[in-house]
């Protein structure tokens, strides 16, 4: 099967999958639930894990750069996100969002800078340093939480245009349209000659160099771009699901979460992350049910909490072990194994039939 | 064997002078000088561990001689890194493969364009007019070499997934792709068949005579390098044992006693 040169990275059916997901997203599930619930426990903290499994994907996943933190500089983008709303209040909202991007980002790079000098596990241990250094610096400065002593700070209403979004159903548009945008950029980066640097520094970087890729600057920006885009969606993450601010939710357990997203629904896809993400998110809420309805309440919540830790840490053996690519490739596989079956299917009858 | 080339050999472009390269006690290169002038194809010959690659890595960058100058057109290199150089205009394969394994064909051959884009990452993000036009500009450009190469159909594939003497051709598409002055490959026929061997003679050929690119190629194949080259460096233990037109070095006798082993039998 050989297709057409391209003489551009995307397909006709990238724009048809993409109407699809739009009118899904912004029509039929507005349409369809009324209940908060699903906005707020669900489709709210899926798309702003996602946008950071993003930024934990640009850095991992394309430029090959085992970075470990992502949850440090999502907390450095809520805090900054807090300190812009409450000290700029002519601030508009995406102007906020924005700022507290390139604060995480100034901090991605600060954290990328081992990136030069070690690799690996090694590089993995030396990023880590972002998370514990973050929070720290937070938790240290008081003029970071505004001198709040209860520590849980309440995060300010989302106002747009004079208009305040706090219904579960205007959060959940905000943060659609935010990761929407963010997601489009993305996908040009890593489909453009910015994603072919990043892949080449992974893949083998002494050839990277030599075709001309610093590789200082290559690996800085992945490293500022994740950053970016996890500061964006720790700040979404407080002011549209946690609605507080509180250093604590952002601990390393999140950054591994991340990590696990990531690796779950594929290395180097942009739609791993979105997959990955909602695995992450939807298993525990799947067993719960299954542990409710099935054994009404017969097993205990520790267990199943118990099974829940189990279960993963199997899957993520078996994913590295059968599909280092992840969730995202195997339903490519699926999807094409689907294809190649249904077209010996529709000539068979016709044969018989002559 | 080549009349009225396109591109007659001219004014020295590359010159090698007096590198020393040490690594701890063990000399890889010592005190070795050449010239390499424009539009020739130039090979580098020994036996294995005379220090080939060695040299080529440092014209590339990658080591850094103790003694010595590298000029190029004229400029000394100085301060030297793969990417500096590679700007200047010198692109390179590798003796042992380096493709980007998980890109495929075109993607690989697009990133030696590299030098050729100009599009920062926010003009890439939004997709604007000059991204655009730079992608289409370079990707019909990456087009032709892939037919250049006879590559067409495996295009888009992965290169991990490709075989060896392909994989070879992919990477010598690539560092065609920089259009640099001068490429360096190290030994681009190591582990092809007599057939394979012939099609990428073919290739360097075609490239030197059609783009004028300053070839300097590592080979053992002796009869491959005899037949293409204008001029053969030959190195032993580091040092340069012979320098100058294929005939003469053939029949030179330190050759002849290093590398052909003939003079013992």
């Amino acid at each position: 099967m050989t297709s057409k040169p391209a003489t551009s990275p995307f397909a006709r059916g990238d724009i048809t999958n993409f109407a699809v997901l739009m009118t899904l997203a912004f029509l039929v599930i507005p349409l369809t639930i009324p209940n908060g619930y699903w906005y707020s426990s669900i489709l709210i903290p899926w798309l702003c894990l996602a946008l950071a499994a993003i930024g934990q994907q640009i850095v991992m996943g394309y430029a090959g750069q085992l970075a470990l933190g992502a949850a440090g500089f999502m907390a450095a983008g809520a805090f900054a996100c807090f300190n812009i709303e409450l000290r700029i209040p002519w601030m508009p909202f995406g102007g906020s969002l924005i700022l507290s991007g390139l604060i995480a980002a100034a901090f991605g790079v600060l954290f990328g800078l081992p990136s030069l000098r070690v690799r690996g596990i090694y590089l993995m241990v030396a990023t880590l340093a972002s998370q514990f250094f973050i929070i720290w610096m937070i938790d240290k400065f008081g003029w970071f939480k505004n001198y709040d002593t209860s520590g849980i700070i309440t995060a300010q209403d989302i106002v747009i245009f004079g208009y305040a979004f706090t219904a579960p159903l205007q959060m959940y548009l905000v943060v659609l349209v935010v990761v929407t945008l963010l997601t489009i950029l993305a996908i040009n980066m890593t489909r453009g000659s910015v994603g072919r640097n990043w892949m080449a520094v992974r893949d083998m970087d002494i050839a990277a160099e030599s075709m001309g890729i610093s590789l200082l600057r290559t690996k800085l920006q992945a490293f500022a771009i994740s950053a970016f885009y996890c500061g964006v969606a720790g700040a979404l993450f407080a002011f549209t699901y946690l609605k507080s601010l509180e250093p604590v939710a952002f601990d390393i357990k999140l950054s591994f979460q991340i990590l696990f997203m990531v690796i779950l629904g594929g290395l180097g896809t942009i739609s791993g992350a979105f997959i990955g993400a909602a695995f992450i998110l939807l298993f525990p809420v799947v067993l719960n049910t299954v542990g409710n309805v099935w054994f009404h309440g017969m097993v205990d919540a520790t267990v199943i909490s118990a099974v829940e830790q189990v279960v993963f840490g199997a899957l993520i053996i078996l994913f590295l072990i059968y599909e280092p690519l992840g969730m995202a490739k195997l339903w490519e596989n699926i999807r094409a194994r689907m294809r190649s079956r249904s077209v010996p299917k529709a000539e068979v009858p016709r044969q018989q039939a002559s | 064997m080549m009349q009225a080339r396109n591109f007659p050999i001219g004014a020295p472009v590359l010159e090698v002078k007096n590198i020393s390269l040490r690594f701890g006690g063990v000399k890889a290169i010592t005190d070795t000088s050449f010239t390499v002038y424009k539009h020739e194809i130039r090979a580098i010959i020994g036996p294995n561990g005379a220090g080939k690659s060695s040299l080529l890595n440092c014209i590339n960058g990658i080591y850094k001689p103790q003694e010595g100058k590298i000029a190029f057109k004229g400029r000394v290199l100085d301060q030297i890194s793969p990417n500096i150089v590679a700007r200047q205009g010198i692109s390179r394969t590798f003796q042992n493969l380096a493709l980007f394994k998980r890109m495929s064909v075109i993607d690989n051959i697009l990133v030696g364009r590299k030098l050729h884009m100009s599009a920062n990452f926010m003009e890439v993000a939004f997709q604007l007019p000059k991204a655009r036009a730079e992608e289409k500009a370079n990707r019909a450009r990456c087009e032709e070499i892939v037919e250049f190469l006879e590559i067409t159909d495996i295009r888009d594939t992965p290169v991990g997934k490709l075989p060896y003497g392909l994989q070879k051709k992919v990477e010598l598409g690539r560092a065609l792709a920089t259009e640099a002055d001068v490429l360096l490959l190290d030994e681009p026929m190591a582990g092809m068949n007599v057939e394979e061997k012939r099609e990428m003679c073919r290739f360097i050929l075609k490239v030197n005579d059609e783009l004028g690119t300053t070839v300097v190629l590592i080979e053992h194949d002796m009869g491959v390098v005899m037949d293409i080259s204008d001029a053969v460096v030959v190195l032993d233990y580091g040092k340069v044992i012979a320098d100058g037109p294929p005939d003469t070095v053939r029949s030179n006798q330190d050759v002849i006693d290093a590398y052909l082993g003939v003079a013992h039998d």
